[in-house]
């Protein structure tokens, strides 16, 4: 081992390291992006029949591909735990997080990564049978609960007990699948995670009017894009890819109407978005001018994103609520192009 | 009774047949199960527990089950109708994904091609009259070589295939097959360090040894998965399953180390006294004398730590690598498939036992054959 | 001149140094210290470099701020707003608690699977090798996630349990029985049962020296018994009856009061004993077919009852083949209790190393942690392995 180790590694290390200064330079080195997704949630993140992954969190990978190598296609799919992600982001072996992660202080504070962004508000629900008769989450005292480990969900729960005089019994389980599959035969009476995620679960339930959601949200849930902290150009370029995708929406530009509006919209803040204007957007965060056409292009502006994966005509039929654009009530708010 | 020897004429008289309890099935039924009241009593006891449990698992698992045909469990429930049996059409459907993970299809020839060159090398290994002919012996050696770059690719006009396509039967293999083939150098390296009359050596190995025996194999292949590139330089990065390899190899070295230690300290003083005595140096008598006769003495102890290797990869699962397990454990994540885990696990469980008990026999031929003349 | 005859000197020493065996050794193992020493500074340097550039710090202050998460299973008082370090207790408590419990069940398995595997019954004997080849070479992974889903399907929600003898309920939320819950003066019993064993103790060496010296059997294993069992139960009754029992009531979700025995320890027990006890069945088998055949024949020939050539005879001398494998093998049971997180149950590695390592972020300081806290088990054992070798090494010729 004394001499084999040290070989072996840097034998490893020869053949697959690459030091390179930046996220940005290294990504378009290697001709993909590494981007960390969930192991398999409706909506989110989860491979179709055909293996292709779909979902919101996919897209924002797809969206910083576009913006990055012109291609929404060139992106590698890491699926992750719950419980990995964050080692797997500061190790390096992926260049973003996408993988509804809430964005919370000390996760921003201390462990070395920056958000990006929320491409989701959200906030914890919980989900019982119906045949259960609870109608509010005041009402499960003494409740077994399914809770995914290593998630702001434990933490959320056992406050919200604490808060209010209640005890309940905590279910750890790794994967949503277990929670599925420990909540279906009743091993727990309450399920709990973000209220998106519940309606993901649900949707693949077999009869999924005999579940409902309770009515209480009992926490904020930013999720959003995750970037290792040292290099503020990668961190520029997956925020605004997001945003790009705000604005777009705000500016009535889909993946439909964008050449048409490229070639005629009088609009600046259209032409710089469609770099169809001198106002070299592109070129501040290192990109070509076309970054955010590719993105809108490929993947859409939010509103199109958001209902090809979990609007109403999807098995989840999540409302826009919250993720509505400020000018239609909601808090998706881009600062602008300027 | 006296009547009839009285009555008996002197002379020769054939044989009378035994009593016919003393013989044939009944006399062994005698013997062997009802041979006092206890023993009766744990013999229905033992009968009663196969009848327990074995006609309702051949019910469930042969007759009432259903393999073809099936779209989901939903089908499969309707086609059963009343008798609850096992559906097995997931393993069916899936049977792709269970063997190459997620390889891609058009590519899959080249992992059978593989397949067969390392069954070839272990035909070789395990024969000794093909093992007798240097020839056979040095392309065997060949085989793994070129499954290498079969598998992976990237070279000789093959496709790439990126590692985290690699999933099920071939994962598995992969890992417990290169796993005891690295492992088996480093192991007899550190076996040596460790009776080494250098006292560095032997502080330095023992210590890698208790180590590595001392923590459990999950927590390593969670540090190879999260925190292995804290320890690289800034900006390296390599491929997960080679990290997961690295570990697993040096798991399966620090046991086997120990079995090749047992076999070491088996070989008399004398060998190694004659090994100086004839002027070798440390190496030469290694080489020769003392190493053959200690690895000949631990191939049972080898095959048994394999044994434990190759159950040891469905760990892999926990830390997110598709084995047979992983990969089942997806399909019946599925809507489709929800619910079917009792027949994944008795499905994989098959697999592991086929495998491992045929190694198991194996080893205890070996055993067998190399213990002829001694211990008696 | 003379410069010319030192240079010679020197070359010679060098190579001379080399040919020597002795210097040699020296020699290699400077370099290998050397080498070790360069490999761990280069990842001391590298960890230090990586934790820098992240701007991540490292320490062990998060053990002592709140854990802020709740465990189900839990053996001292702990509440969510203990810190990481109780957490992390609670989870070793939980890991020897497993491994303790499997200890024992794989063991009685082990030591009658082994026995059996040799008797005469030929179905009892092919009933075993059948239970030790099949659970033997099946990953125990797989074993625990089937003895998980077998819970958790098959036994019934609380609410449709039925009471067995009214007052077990088993349900997939755990198997609930009635806890007695000692009152004011149950100590006299524990101090009865103290005595008694003391007594017992002493009686059985008596005996013993009775029986060396005048050959006169005393059986003082019956009457030890006895005390043990019979001198705290008077004393219970003459400090009437000091216990109250607790129910399981089923109130509102779950079952109320009484004792529970949460699915995910019973599948991680009975994974881990009958996976254990196979081998354990094994070693046992072979640690009796190595006492040589002589050794009963010639106790049968001083007409020792095969009951106690058995006892006396083979066992004692089997044990000494026995007991170091069965060693690793408590060992090996207790690592692979760390199995626990595929199901949910909290050990050290779901605690320290799982949830607290996820919400502090410590990777390294977590990790370090559950390593040492396994490796201090292994080496304790390890040693205390040791001193039995070096207690049997006198008493063999």
């Amino acid at each position: 081992m004394k001499k084999l180790l040290p070989i072996a590694v840097s034998l490893a290390a020869l053949t697959a390291m690459n030091v390179s200064a930046s996220t940005l330079e290294e990504v378009q080195e290697r001709g993909v992006l590494k981007c960390g997704v969930s192991t398999g949630l409706a909506g989110f993140a989860a491979p179709n029949d055909s293996g292709q992954w779909e979902g919101l969190d996919v897209d924002l990978c797809r969206a910083v591909a576009a913006a990055v190598l012109g291609d929404s296609e060139k992106v590698e799919y890491v699926p992750l735990t719950s419980k990995v992600r964050f080692e797997v982001l500061k190790s390096g072996e992926i260049d973003v997080l996408s993988r509804v992660t809430t964005w919370t202080f000390t996760r921003d504070a201390s462990l070395g990564l920056n958000f990006a962004g929320v491409n989701y508000y959200d906030g914890q629900g919980f989900m019982v049978p119906k045949a259960l008769g609870v109608t509010s989450a005041k009402g499960l005292d003494g409740a077994s609960i399914c809770i995914q480990t290593g998630t702001t969900t434990e933490l959320n729960a056992a406050e919200y007990f604490k808060l209010n005089g209640m005890t309940y019994e905590p279910v750890p389980v790794e994967t949503s699948a277990e929670g599925r599959s420990n909540y279906l035969a009743g091993r727990c009476d309450v399920y709990t995670t973000d209220a998106s995620a519940l309606a993901a679960q649900r949707s693949v339930f077999e009869d999924p009017t005999a579940h409902i959601v309770l009515p209480e949200i009992i926490s904020k849930e930013p999720l959003g894009p995750v970037v290792r902290h040292g290099d503020d150009q990668w961190l520029d370029i997956v925020k605004w890819s997001h945003n790009a995708m705000l604005n777009a929406e705000e500016l009535n530009i889909n993946s439909k109407n964008l050449d048409e509006r490229a070639a005629n919209d009088k609009d600046p803040a259209a032409q710089g978005l469609l770099g169809s204007n001198d106002a070299k957007l592109g070129a501040m965060l290192g990109l070509d001018k076309k970054w955010a056409y590719n993105i809108i292009k490929q993947v859409g502006n939010y509103s199109e994103s958001f209902e090809r994966n979990v609007g109403k005509s999807t098995a989840l039929k999540l409302e826009r609520g919250l993720n509505a654009l400020w000018t239609n009530g909601g808090i998706q708010y881009a600062p602008p192009l300027k | 009774m006296s009547t009839e020897i009285n009555n008996y004429e002197p002379g020769m008289h054939p044989s009378l047949p035994p009593p016919p309890n003393s013989v044939g099935p009944v006399r062994w039924m005698r013997d062997n199960l009802f041979s006092s009241a206890s023993n009766t009593f744990l013999t229905l006891l033992g009968l009663y527990l196969v009848y327990l449990i074995l006609p309702p698992f051949i019910q469930w698992a042969f007759i009432d089950s259903v393999v073809l045909g099936a779209e989901s469990r939903k089908e499969c429930l309707a086609m059963m109708g009343d008798d609850r049996g096992a559906c097995w059409s997931f393993v069916y459907r899936r049977w792709g994904q269970f063997v190459y993970g997620f390889y891609p299809i058009e590519e899959r020839w080249r992992v059978n091609v593989a397949f067969i060159l390392t069954a070839m090398t272990i035909a070789v290994v395990l024969v000794e009259k093909l093992r007798a002919n240097n020839k056979i012996l040095i392309t065997a050696v060949l085989f793994p070589v070129a499954s290498y770059f079969l598998v992976v690719g990237g070279s000789f006009g093959l496709v790439d295939v990126p590692t985290n396509k690699m999933g099920g039967i071939l994962l598995t293999l992969i890992i417990g097959l290169s796993g005891i083939f690295v492992s088996l150098p480093i192991s007899i390296m550190l076996a040596l360090s460790r009776i080494s009359k250098l006292p560095i050596f032997s502080i330095l190995a023992t210590i890698f040894i208790e180590f590595i025996r001392g923590v459990p194999l999950i927590t390593l292949l969670f540090i190879a998965s999260t925190l292995l590139s804290y320890f690289l330089p800034p900006g390296s990065n390599f491929d997960l399953l080679l990290r997961v390899l690295i570990m697993v190899t040096l798991f399966s070295a620090a046991y086997i180390a120990e079995v090749i230690r047992g076999g070491l300290a088996a070989i008399p003083t004398g060998q190694y006294e004659a090994a100086d005595a004839l002027g070798l140096s440390y190496w030469q008598s290694m080489r020769l004398i003392i190493l053959p006769q200690a690895l000949k003495i631990s191939i049972p102890g080898i095959v048994g730590s394999f044994i434990g290797l190759f159950k040891d990869t469905t760990l892999v699962v926990i830390i997110g690598l598709l084995d047979p397990l992983g990969i089942g454990m997806a399909a019946i994540s599925t809507t489709a498939w929800a619910g079917l885990s009792t027949e994944l696990y008795v499905f994989i469980g098959l697999f592991f036992f086929i495998f491992c008990f045929g190694m198991s026999r194996y080893s205890l031929h070996l055993e067998k054959k190399l213990n002829t003349g001694h211990n008696n | 001149m003379s410069g010319m005859q030192v240079q010679e000197k020197k070359t010679v020493t060098l190579g001379s140094l080399w040919r020597d065996k002795k210097s040699r050794g020296v020699i290699m193992q400077i370099i290998a210290v050397i080498g070790i020493l360069l490999f761990l500074g280069n990842i001391v340097s590298n960890t230090v470099e990586n934790l820098d550039r992240l701007g991540v710090k490292v320490g062990f202050d998060f053990l002592t701020s709140p854990a802020n998460y709740d465990i189900n299973q839990t053996l001292i008082e702990y509440d969510s707003s203990d810190s990481h370090f109780r957490a992390g207790l609670v989870g070793l408590l939980n890991t020897l608690l497993v491994a303790g419990c499997g200890i024992i069940v794989a063991t009685f398995l082990g030591f009658t699977a082994g026995v059996l595997r040799l008797s005469n019954n030929f179905v009892l004997s092919r009933l075993m090798q059948v239970y030790v080849e099949i659970t033997r070479n099946v990953p125990v992974l797989l074993q625990i996630l089937l003895w998980h889903g077998i819970i958790i399907h098959s036994l019934p929600v609380p609410k449709r349990a039925e009471a067995i003898m009214d007052m077990f309920f088993a349900t997939n939320r755990g198997v609930y029985l009635p806890q007695p819950i000692p009152q004011d003066g149950f100590g006299w019993v524990w101090i009865a049962l103290l005595v008694a064993i003391v007594f017992a103790v002493l009686f059985k060496r008596h005996a013993n020296k009775v029986q060396e010296q005048t050959g006169k059997l005393i059986p003082a294993i019956w009457i030890g018994a006895a005390a043990i069992v019979g001198l705290p139960v008077i004393t219970f009754l003459l400090a009437g009856a000091p216990i109250e029992m607790s129910y399981p009531v089923l109130k509102g979700f779950n079952f109320k009061g009484g004792f529970v025995i949460k699915p995910e320890f019973m599948a991680l027990w009975f994974a881990l004993s009958l996976y254990t006890g196979a081998f354990i069945a094994e070693i046992v088998r072979a640690g009796i077919q190595s006492v040589s055949h002589g050794q009963t024949e010639a106790a049968h020939a001083l007409g020792i009852r095969p009951n106690f050539t058995m006892r006396l005879v083979v066992i004692p001398q089997a044990l000494r083949v026995i007991i170091p494998p069965l060693i690793s093998q408590y060992l090996n049971l207790t690592k692979n209790s760390s199995l626990a997180i595929a199901i949910g149950y909290m050990d050290l590695v779901a605690t320290i190393g799982g949830i607290s390592l996820n919400q502090t972020g410590r990777a390294l300081e977590s990790m370090a942690i559950v390593l040492g806290v396994y490796l201090f088990i292994s080496l304790f054992i390890s040693a205390l392995m040791n001193i039995y070798y070096k207690r049997i090494a006198l008493v063999s010729r």
